[in-house]
């Protein structure tokens, strides 16, 4: 050890192990994943690792991306649904080095893809793997902040204060108030948390063809969504829930029915709506797609 | 093989040269060595090597350098080393009995086996900044004693000979002893994996929950029955031997607290303790750990769970701090989308609002129109 | 013969357990598909290929092995698994993270092994059935998690009673058993989330 430092050398990246994690963290982590998997929507507890990102920027993504990826892989990483946000830039980054893979921006060509906040617009296909960067994994977290307790309710299917939580929404706001990060029944048996992407979302989730893998590092937690498997987001018969609508398409590819970015684009007011799905939008362009404010310069930024 | 690459990528890497920049500073001045921060912040070294989890004094130094003195950040950099470390397997339990004392203080006792030994503290120093530490003024030799010819027994074994003081019984032979960076944490905790984590707890953090409990918030009544600081020995069983072999030495610091306890229907009135040990020379934090622990055996012990620092659940979830820095600060990456989530519930809530509000005052309006017609 | 217990192990370890884990999720995501493996790892005979890979990919020194007593009794398995996985052999089956059965014809209680616990399903343990083929016996069909719609599948042989013996854990979900076919050319999955849904071989 000391005579790492004394030559100056810091270790080189070769002196890692293939992405990252040394093979006993692995098979500890992909023992988690078949159980995760065997019982849809219930939080595995793992030994998640320290990793050399912090705890809240994606290390629970980034242990099974790790304990799930090959060499023949091709990895995106998406957050707020773009490639090219920073801790996207970084996570990617990350693994093109200490796993060698091909990257890409490209929806289609992924087999795996880490995202924090995002489900890609594009219908995900049976050879894909999602893996979702959780926060905070436990849905009644914010109702019952002790784990002791929340885990006897998920045991014995005790799930009504998070109805009477729902309902006081409504009873205050006229409607459930909670935008994103809205909890879902998995398989009616588990209560789950979709990690924090807009209710949006949520609906891409149920019998995705693609196999969704959530990972929660600092909180220590896996869970998994099988494909083909029943996600409804809780609700009401006289509140039925609905995701968010844009009264305008994006404004660079006219895509409606898409989740919408808003930039400001001066101090007088003036904003623009484009897509979040970076890729998607650049791909409907690429095709022909003009909104009413293609040809912007943020077209090229971004 | 191709790689996406977009402008994020040249961002982030000029950030980082910015940083380096940073970092080292004035060029014209030297640059720290490892040796130097090693050797003259030798109490940011323990504190990280403690935090960290790992003691390696060199490598701890190397940390601090890198994080420009930033000691949590410098914890987060061992930690993510150490991580990735093989194991080879646990030490035999540290004898601080036999502890090669550097300093030791008993606050119960005005003496003891041992004697009372100040060692290099700040206690009883002057704060009074010294302008002669901003040169290299040469430093007088430090006075040294003989090697005491009786052993220091530590004062809980002292006060254990009259039943005056809870045992401290060992767990069963055969059960394991918790490891916390190799499962899942389960709540509630045994007391081994309770004093792992507060071992790694973070300095402030213990040392303010600790502080609450001197002011009523679960008031244990505490006394410092003894802080030791001094090497010991790290011994290991080696399967090829079979019996335990030395391999290496390490600095620690131990608190024993001792606090009230009533008693209750099978135990009579003794003192229980309350305990800390810590990598280094740590004697706040192992006082505080002490505190915590004492605290935290509320329930064991069939007392009221009043105080904050009685919460097991909520000291132990909240005390890493690699775990909360890295939660804190992650709220700095971009949350736009689910921001404007956000921002559309409030601004057609807002709407229905302005909307309610208006036909209430077509009411009142239409209301005095007609007292008026009255 | 030391030295069969030091032979047969991954020949590439990072990349072969890779390969084969994910072959075994994808398994475990889709259960009653069937997954072709190639022969990654050769244990001493008693044990198949298939299911010796399985142990490589996914057991070590943290994870307890329950073995057919068949298995149990050959010191060149046991040995084989102590030296490649380091993974110590149980005789309990209720405390055993991966179970092994060799002999398939033979009865066998699925509540007997670790079911887990409603505040903790997962601690309950993956059976390896090691099967001659995952076609030409009676045909199971499936319905749950995983599935679009309904699979058939009919691995061969399975353990008398073994329909029975399925409803019985599926009705303890959460808790229950997950179970893996090992066949020597491929893998079939069946979580305890599945259901059978027809009367095989009736």
């Amino acid at each position: 050890m000391s005579a790492q430092i004394a030559t100056d050398a810091a270790p080189a990246i070769a002196s890692y192990n293939f992405a990252y994690l040394d093979e006993q963290t692995k098979r500890m982590i992909r023992r988690a994943i078949l159980k995760a998997i065997a019982i849809p929507g219930y939080q595995v507890p793992f030994a998640s690792r320290e990793m050399p990102m912090p705890y809240g920027w994606g290390t629970g993504g980034v242990q099974v991306t790790a304990a799930i990826i090959g060499p023949e892989d091709v990895l995106k990483v998406i957050d707020q649904g773009a490639d090219d946000t920073t801790n996207a830039v970084s996570i990617r980054a990350f693994f093109a080095k200490v796993a060698n893979v091909a990257t890409t921006t490209r929806t289609m060509e992924a087999t795996i893809i880490q995202t924090r906040h995002r489900i890609p617009e594009t219908k995900l296909s049976a050879g894909q793997v999602l893996v979702y960067q959780v926060p905070i994994p436990e849905p009644l977290r914010f109702l019952e902040p002790r784990e002791t307790e929340t885990r006897k309710m998920h045991a014995l299917e005790e799930y009504g204060l998070m109805h009477v939580k729902l309902y006081e929404d409504i009873a205050r706001h006229g409607e459930i108030s909670t935008t994103y990060a809205y909890p879902v029944m998995v398989e009616g048996r588990y209560v789950m948390d979709p990690s924090p992407t807009p209710k949006f979302d949520n609906p891409k989730m149920h019998r995705s063809e693609a196999l969704q893998l959530f990972g929660a590092g600092r909180e220590k937690r896996i869970y998994a969504v099988p494909p083909f498997t029943e996600v409804v987001s809780l609700d009401f018969e006289d509140h039925p829930f609905e995701i968010q609508t844009f009264d305008r398409p994006c404004a660079l590819c006219a895509a409606e029915n898409v989740y919408l970015d808003e930039v400001v684009l001066d101090d007088s007011g003036g904003r623009m709506f484009v897509c979040s799905d970076t890729d998607h939008c650049e791909d409907r362009r690429a095709q022909g797609h003009r909104g009413e404010m293609a040809g912007h310069p943020l077209e090229t930024a971004k | 093989m191709y790689v996406a690459v977009k402008g994020g990528e040249a961002a982030i890497a000029n950030a980082h040269r910015l940083l380096a920049s940073r970092r080292r500073g004035d060029a014209s001045v030297p640059a720290l060595t490892l040796e130097q921060i090693a050797g003259q912040l030798a109490l940011g070294v323990d504190r990280v090597m403690g935090e960290g989890s790992l003691y390696d004094p060199e490598l701890a130094a190397l940390a601090i350098k890198q994080s420009r003195g930033d000691l949590i950040e410098a914890v987060f950099l061992l930690r993510a080393y150490r991580t990735t470390l093989p194991r080879f397997g646990y030490s035999e339990p540290v004898d601080t009995g036999a502890m090669v004392i550097e300093r030791r203080v008993s606050a119960v006792f005005k003496d003891l086996p041992g004697g009372q030994l100040l060692g290099p503290t700040f206690d009883y120093t002057h704060r009074l900044l010294d302008p002669e530490l901003a040169g290299d003024h040469p430093v007088a030799e430090p006075v040294r004693g003989e090697a005491p010819s009786e052993k220091a027994l530590r004062v809980s074994d002292i006060l254990a000979g009259d039943g005056l003081i809870e045992e401290n019984l060992p767990s069963e032979e055969d059960s394991d002893v918790a490891d916390i960076t190799r499962t899942a944490l389960e709540f509630p905790l045994g007391r081994d994996a309770r004093l792992q984590a507060l071992a790694r707890g973070d300095e402030g953090f213990l040392l303010a929950l600790g502080y609450s409990t001197q002011r009523g918030y679960a008031r244990s009544h505490p006394f410092a029955g003894e802080i030791r600081i001094g090497e010991v020995a790290v011994e290991m069983v080696l399967p090829e031997l079979g019996f335990a072999v030395c391999i290496g030495r390490v600095r620690l610091t131990e608190c024993q607290m001792v606090n009230q306890f009533k008693g209750s229907a099978k135990v009579p009135p003794q003192f229980t303790t309350g305990y800390g040990l810590v990598f280094g020379q740590a004697e706040r934090k192992a006082m505080a750990m002490a505190l915590c622990d004492r605290a935290l055996r509320a329930a064991e012990l069939g007392e009221d769970i009043t105080a904050p620092a009685q919460d097991e659940e909520f000291v132990i979830s909240h005390s890493d701090n690699v775990q909360a820095t890295g939660f804190v600060e992650h709220l700095k990456l971009p949350h736009y989308v689910d921001f404007q989530a956000e921002l559309d519930l409030v601004r057609r809530m807002r709407a229905e609002h302005a909307a309610a509000q208006a036909t209430g005052r077509q009411d009142i309006a239409t209301d005095a129109s007609r007292e008026a017609a009255e | 013969m030391v030295h069969a217990a030091y032979e047969g192990g991954f020949a590439n370890s990072v990349l072969g357990s890779q390969g084969l884990f994910r072959t075994l999720m994808d398994a475990m995501a889709r259960p009653g598909t069937v997954h072709p493996v190639t022969t990654l790892a050769s244990p001493p005979a008693g044990l198949n290929s298939t299911a010796g890979a399985i142990l490589l990919s996914l057991c070590d020194a943290d994870t307890s092995v329950w073995l057919t007593p068949d298995l149990a009794r050959n010191s060149e398995v046991r040995e084989w698994l102590g030296f490649h996985a380091g993974a110590p052999v149980t005789g309990d089956k209720a405390a055993a993270d991966f179970a092994v059965i060799a002999d398939p014809c033979r009865l066998l209680d699925l509540g007997a092994f670790a079911l887990g616990t409603q505040e903790y399903p997962d601690r309950s343990t993956t059976l390896i059935i090691a099967v001659e083929a995952l076609t030409g016996g009676d045909l199971m069909e499936l319905e749950g998690p995983g599935i679009d719609g309904r699979i058939g599948i009919a691995p061969k042989p399975l353990p008398p009673g073994f329909t029975a013996q399925w409803a019985a854990n599926r009705a303890r979900f959460p808790r229950g058993i997950d179970l893996i076919f090992a066949a020597p050319d491929a893998i079939a999955c069946m979580p305890r989330s599945s259901r059978i849904i027809n009367q095989p071989g009736v």
